[in-house]
C-alpha cells in the first residue's frame, strides 16, 4: 500500500488537471449549449492561447507581473478570433448539417495548426511562472506549487462566474433562451445572431485563458491542440453534452480516472481517453448530468 | 380490431394521456377528436410505437403490441399517416411508392437485383388508383401539399394494412380538396376492407363519414359512441362542440 | 431508360494503360489513387447514401492492412485469401463496433466511431508483440506476381506495374460490386432511411439493423483497401488509424461530390494529385486541405462531381417551377 503522501500527490495531479480541463471543456460545452456545434477547433483555440500568453510575455518583458496581463491578452485575443471566425464563417452553417459544422470546424484545426507552425515554429516553447507564485508549500508530504494551487481555485471561480452570469443574469436569460429556441427569440426582437457570436466568443476565451494559465506548467508544442480536444470532449461526454455542471464532474472524475488509472495499468493513460468515452457513450451516451436522449 | 386498454403517457410530469380506453372494430371507420393539445398525435403515436406508454395495453387483433417497435407494428398491418406530411421528399412520386413496395415485401436483403425495376406494376396500379399517376416522375419534396399527403396514403397503402392510422388526413386542405380526400378515403377503405382510425379538426368530415367517434380532452377519453350519440352529450358540447359553433 | 455505360469497364481499361507510360512514379500515384478511391467509396455507403458520419472509418482500413500483412508476412499465406481475410476481419469487427455506434444517433454516433478508432489505434500501437507497436509491420512482402509475366502484353513490365494491374482489377471489382449494392434494394432502402428515417420505420423498416447492415458492408470494402495498402507501402503501422487518418476519404467524398457514386473517386484522383503537387512546394499541406475543405463547404458543397452537374443540367421543367440548384439537390436521391 502506497504511502499516504504518494496517494495524495495523485490525487492533487489529478485535480489539477481537472480543474485547467474544466475551464477548456466548460468553453466547448458553453458552445455546445447554445450553437449546438461541437467546435473541434476549440483544442486549436487552447493552442493559441498558449502561443499567444508566450508571445505577450516576451514582449512586456521584463515587467515581472507581465504573466497575468498576458494571460489576459490572449484570452481576449482568442476571443477576438473566434468572434471573427463566427461572423464571417460559422454563422452561415447554422442551418446545414451538423455535418457541415463538423467538417468546417475540422478545416479549422488544420489551418490554425499550421499557421500556429508558420509563427511561432515547431520546438518547444515554454513560459515562466509569475514571481508571486513561484513558491510552493507542503501539504501532507506533498509539494504543491503555489501556482497549481491558485489555478485550482481560480479556474472553477472564472468558470462559476460565467455560469452565474447565465442563470442569473437578464442577458443570461437572453442566451438560454436562444439556446431553446432561436426563431422564437428572434421574433421577440432579440438580436439573436450577436447572441450567438456572444456565446462562441466567451467559449473561445475560455479555452484560450486556460492555454495561456496552462503554459508555465506545460510546454507549448505542436500537436497540443489535438491532445487537448480529445480530452475535452471526453471530460463532455461524461458529465453529459451542454450540462455545465456536468463538465465540472466529468472533469474531476477523468483527473482523478487518470492520475490512478495509471497506478494501476502503466498504459493505461493512452486508452483512458478513448475507452472511457466509448464506455459513456455505450452505457449512458447523454452522460452523468445531461439530459436523457433515448 | 384494435383495443386500447387504460393508456397513460406523461411527458415530465404533464400528463398527456390518462387513462385513454377505445375500441375500434374491423371495418369501422372510426375519428378521434378534441381541441388541440388534447392528445390525439400522442395516441397515436403511442399505438404505432413511436412512443412508449407508462401504463396500459394495446392489443392489435387480440395481440399484445404495446411499446413494440414502429417497424414491427407496421409489418403487422397498421398503416400511418402523418399529421406533418411525411415523405421520401427527394425521391419522386413512383420512387416513393416503389420504395414503400420494397421495404414491406421485405426484398431489403436482396443485394443484388437492380431495384428501379422491382413492383413497377403494382406501383403503378397505385398511383392510378390514387389519381396521382401523372405526377409520377415530380420529386416529392416539390409537390402541393395536397399531392403529398396523397403520396403519403399511397405510401401507407403500399404497406398493405388492414388498419389505417391518419393523422389529420385533410389538414391544410381548400374544401374542395377535402371533398375529394375523403371520398377517395372511403373508396379507398372500401375497396380494401381497411379498417380506419383517423383524426380531424374538421367537423363536417367527421360526422359523414365517421361510424365512431370518439372524444379527447386535456388527456382524458371524456365520450365515446356513434356520431349522433356524441353530437348530443352534454360535455362534448360544452368542451368542444360549442366552442366551434 | 437509357443504356447502362459499364463506367467499371470503361475506367479499368482506361487505367490498364497507365503502367505503359513508362513512367514509375505515374504507376506509383496511380495505384495510390486506385486503392484510396476504394477507401473513401466505402465511407460514401456510410456518408451519402446512409447519412452516417463516421469519423473512424480508419479503423476498418487499418484491420485490413494489420490482418493480411501478419497473414502474409508471419504466416507466409498466398495473397488473395490474406486479402480476403483482411476484407472479412475488418467486417467482423465492424460488426461489433457498428452495433454499438448505431444506438446513437449524428453527432454521438460521430464521437463513438471516433472514440473506437482511438482505442483500436491504441491497441495497435501498444501491442508490441502481434501488431509490431510503434514500429508496425515493415517489409509486408509482395505477392507472388511473376506467373503474370509470361501474359502477353504484361511480358515488359516491372513487378510495381503488375501489382498496379492486379489493385486496379481488385478496386473496380469492388466499386462494381458497390455500384450494385447501391443500386438493389438494400442501397434503396438505405437512401429512404437516409431521406426520412421516421417514415423509413413507418414502411416497415428496422432502421438500426440497416445502419450496422451498411457500417459492415463499408467496413468490409475499407478492410480491402486497407489490405492493398499495407502491400503498396510496404508496410503497415499505427498512423494508418490515427483519427486524422480518418479524415481523408471524408474530405475526397465531399471533394469529389457525395451526393454521386463517383463522386469518392474524383476526389481522391483530385485529392492525390492537389496532395503530390502542394507537398513539392510547400509542408503546410494540411493548410491546403483545411482551405480547400473551407472553399467545398461554402461554395462548391456538391463537390466536383456536383459542380460539374449543376453546371451541366437546364432547369427541370415541373409543377412548381423550382431552380435548378433545388432539383439538383432533390435529385442526389437519385
Amino acid at each position: 500500500m502506497p504511502e499516504f503522501s504518494f496517494l495524495f500527490g495523485q490525487f492533487l495531479g489529478g485535480l489539477t488537471a481537472a480543474m485547467f480541463l474544466f475551464l477548456i471543456a466548460s468553453g466547448l460545452s458553453l458552445i455546445f449549449g447554445v450553437l449546438r456545434v461541437l467546435n473541434f477547433a476549440h483544442g486549436s483555440f487552447y493552442m493559441v492561447g498558449a502561443y499567444l500568453a508566450w508571445q505577450l510575455v516576451r514582449w512586456t518583458q521584463p515587467a515581472p507581473e507581465a504573466f497575468w496581463i498576458a494571460a489576459l491578452g490572449a484570452a481576449l485575443g482568442v476571443a477576438l478570433l473566434g468572434g471573427i471566425i463566427e461572423r464571417l464563417l460559422l454563422r452561415y452553417l447554422y442551418d446545414r448539417e451538423e455535418l457541415y459544422q463538423l467538417l468546417f470546424t475540422y478545416a479549422l484545426v488544420l489551418i490554425i495548426a499550421d499557421a500556429a507552425k508558420v509563427l511561432w515554429g515547431t520546438q518547444q516553447l515554454s513560459v515562466s511562472r509569475p514571481p508571486s507564485l513561484a513558491g510552493s508549500l507542503q501539504l501532507f508530504g506533498v509539494t504543491v506549487p503555489h501556482y497549481n494551487l491558485c489555478i485550482m481555485l481560480l479556474g472553477p471561480m472564472i468558470a462559476f462566474g460565467f455560469w452565474l452570469v447565465l442563470q442569473r443574469t437578464a442577458l443570461g436569460r437572453i442566451v438560454r433562451a436562444a439556446a431553446l429556441d432561436r426563431e422564437t427569440l428572434g421574433t421577440l426582437g432579440a438580436n439573436v445572431g450577436w447572441v450567438y457570436t456572444g456565446m462562441f466568443m466567451a467559449g473561445s476565451f475560455l479555452a484560450g485563458l486556460g492555454g495561456a494559465l496552462v503554459t508555465p506548467v506545460k510546454s507549448i508544442v505542436p500537436g497540443m491542440d489535438v491532445e487537448i480536444i480529445v480530452e475535452a470532449f471526453i471530460v463532455v461526454v461524461i458529465g453529459g453534452l451542454g450540462s455545465f455542471w456536468g463538465t465540472f464532474l466529468g472533469a474531476v472524475i477523468y483527473g482523478q480516472v487518470l492520475a490512478f488509472g495509471i497506478l494501476i495499468f502503466p498504459r493505461f493513460s493512452i486508452f483512458a481517453v478513448s475507452t472511457l468515452m466509448a464506455v459513456i457513450l455505450i452505457l449512458r451516451p447523454w452522460g452523468l448530468l445531461g439530459r436523457p436522449i433515448r | 380490431m384494435l383495443e386500447v386498454r387504460g393508456l397513460g403517457k406523461a411527458f415530465n410530469g404533464f400528463r398527456a394521456i390518462n387513462g385513454v380506453s377505445l375500441t375500434v372494430a374491423r371495418g369501422e371507420i372510426a375519428a378521434v377528436i378534441g381541441p388541440n393539445g388534447a392528445g390525439k398525435s400522442t395516441l397515436f403515436n403511442l399505438i404505432t410505437g413511436h412512443l412508449q406508454p407508462d401504463e396500459g395495453q394495446i392489443l392489435l387483433e387480440g395481440r399484445d403490441i404495446t411499446g413494440a417497435a414502429p417497424h414491427r407494428i407496421c409489418r403487422m398491418g397498421v398503416g400511418r399517416s402523418f399529421q406533418r406530411t411525411n415523405i421520401f421528399a427527394k425521391l419522386t412520386v413512383f420512387e416513393n411508392i416503389q420504395a414503400a413496395f420494397i421495404a414491406h415485401r421485405g426484398r431489403g436483403r436482396d443485394f443484388w437485383t437492380r431495384s428501379s425495376t422491382l413492383y413497377r406494376d403494382e406501383t403503378e396500379a397505385l398511383l392510378v388508383s390514387l389519381g396521382i399517376r401523372d405526377t409520377a416522375d415530380t420529386i416529392g419534396g416539390l409537390l402541393s401539399h395536397g399531392n403529398q399527403k396523397q403520396v403519403e396514403l399511397g405510401i401507407a397503402l403500399a404497406c398493405d394494412p388492414e388498419i389505417l392510422l391518419l393523422d389529420e388526413p385533410t389538414a391544410g386542405m381548400s374544401a374542395a380538396e377535402t371533398r375529394e380526400s375523403i371520398r377517395l378515403l372511403e373508396r379507398i377503405a372500401a375497396e380494401r376492407s381497411l379498417t380506419l382510425l383517423f383524426t380531424e379538426h374538421d367537423m363536417q368530415v367527421v360526422f359523414s363519414i365517421a361510424q365512431r367517434i370518439a372524444v379527447l380532452h386535456q388527456g382524458r377519453l371524456i365520450a365515446e359512441g356513434s356520431a349522433e350519440a356524441v353530437q348530443q352529450d352534454e360535455q362534448v358540447r360544452r368542451v368542444y362542440l360549442g366552442e366551434r359553433h | 431508360m437509357s443504356r447502362r455505360i459499364p463506367w467499371a469497364l470503361v475506367v479499368f481499361l482506361v487505367a490498364f494503360w497507365v503502367p505503359f507510360l513508362g513512367s514509375r512514379f505515374y504507376t506509383f500515384v496511380a495505384t495510390d489513387i486506385a486503392i484510396l478511391a476504394l477507401f473513401a467509396m466505402s465511407l460514401n455507403l456510410l456518408l451519402g447514401y446512409t447519412s452516417l458520419v463516421s469519423f473512424g472509418h480508419a479503423a476498418y482500413f487499418g484491420i485490413g492492412a494489420y490482418t493480411c500483412a501478419l497473414l502474409m508476412k508471419s504466416l507466409g499465406a498466398p495473397f488473395l485469401p490474406s486479402l480476403m481475410a483482411g476484407g472479412l476481419t475488418a467486417a467482423g469487427f465492424a460488426l461489433v463496433f457498428g452495433f454499438f455506434c448505431v444506438r446513437l444517433t449524428k453527432i454521438y454516433f460521430a464521437m463513438l466511431t471516433l472514440a473506437v478508432a482511438q482505442i483500436v489505434w491504441a491497441i495497435c500501437f501498444k501491442w508490441n508483440d502481434v501488431t509490431g507497436g510503434e514500429q508496425g509491420l515493415p517489409s509486408v512482402p509482395y505477392p507472388d506476381l511473376a506467373w503474370m509475366g509470361s501474359l502477353p502484353i504484361l511480358e515488359n513490365l516491372r513487378l510495381g506495374d503488375l501489382f498496379y494491374i492486379v489493385v486496379i482489377l481488385i478496386v473496380l471489382l469492388g466499386i462494381a460490386a458497390l455500384r450494385r449494392i447501391v443500386d438493389s434494394p438494400f442501397g434503396r432502402i438505405l437512401t429512404v432511411i437516409r431521406d426520412n428515417p421516421e417514415r423509413a420505420q413507418f414502411v416497415g423498416v428496422n432502421v438500426r439493423l440497416y445502419q450496422l447492415a451498411a457500417f459492415v458492408v463499408a467496413g468490409f470494402f475499407a478492410g480491402i483497401s486497407g489490405a492493398l495498402f499495407g502491400i503498396f507501402n510496404r508496410g503497415v503501422f499505427p498512423d494508418f488509424i490515427y483519427w486524422t487518418k480518418s479524415a481523408e476519404p471524408l474530405i475526397m467524398t465531399i471533394l469529389g461530390g457525395m451526393g454521386s457514386f463517383w463522386g469518392p473517386a474524383v476526389g481522391a484522383f483530385a485529392l492525390v494529385v492537389l496532395n503530390q503537387q502542394v507537398t513539392s512546394y510547400t509542408e503546410y499541406w494540411p493548410f491546403v486541405m483545411g482551405a480547400i475543405l473551407i472553399l467545398l463547404l461554402y461554395v462548391f458543397p456538391g463537390g466536383i462531381v456536383g459542380t460539374i452537374e449543376t453546371a451541366l443540367t437546364p432547369a427541370r421543367p415541373d409543377s412548381s417551377g423550382a431552380t435548378p440548384a433545388a432539383s439538383q439537390q432533390a435529385d442526389r436521391g437519385a
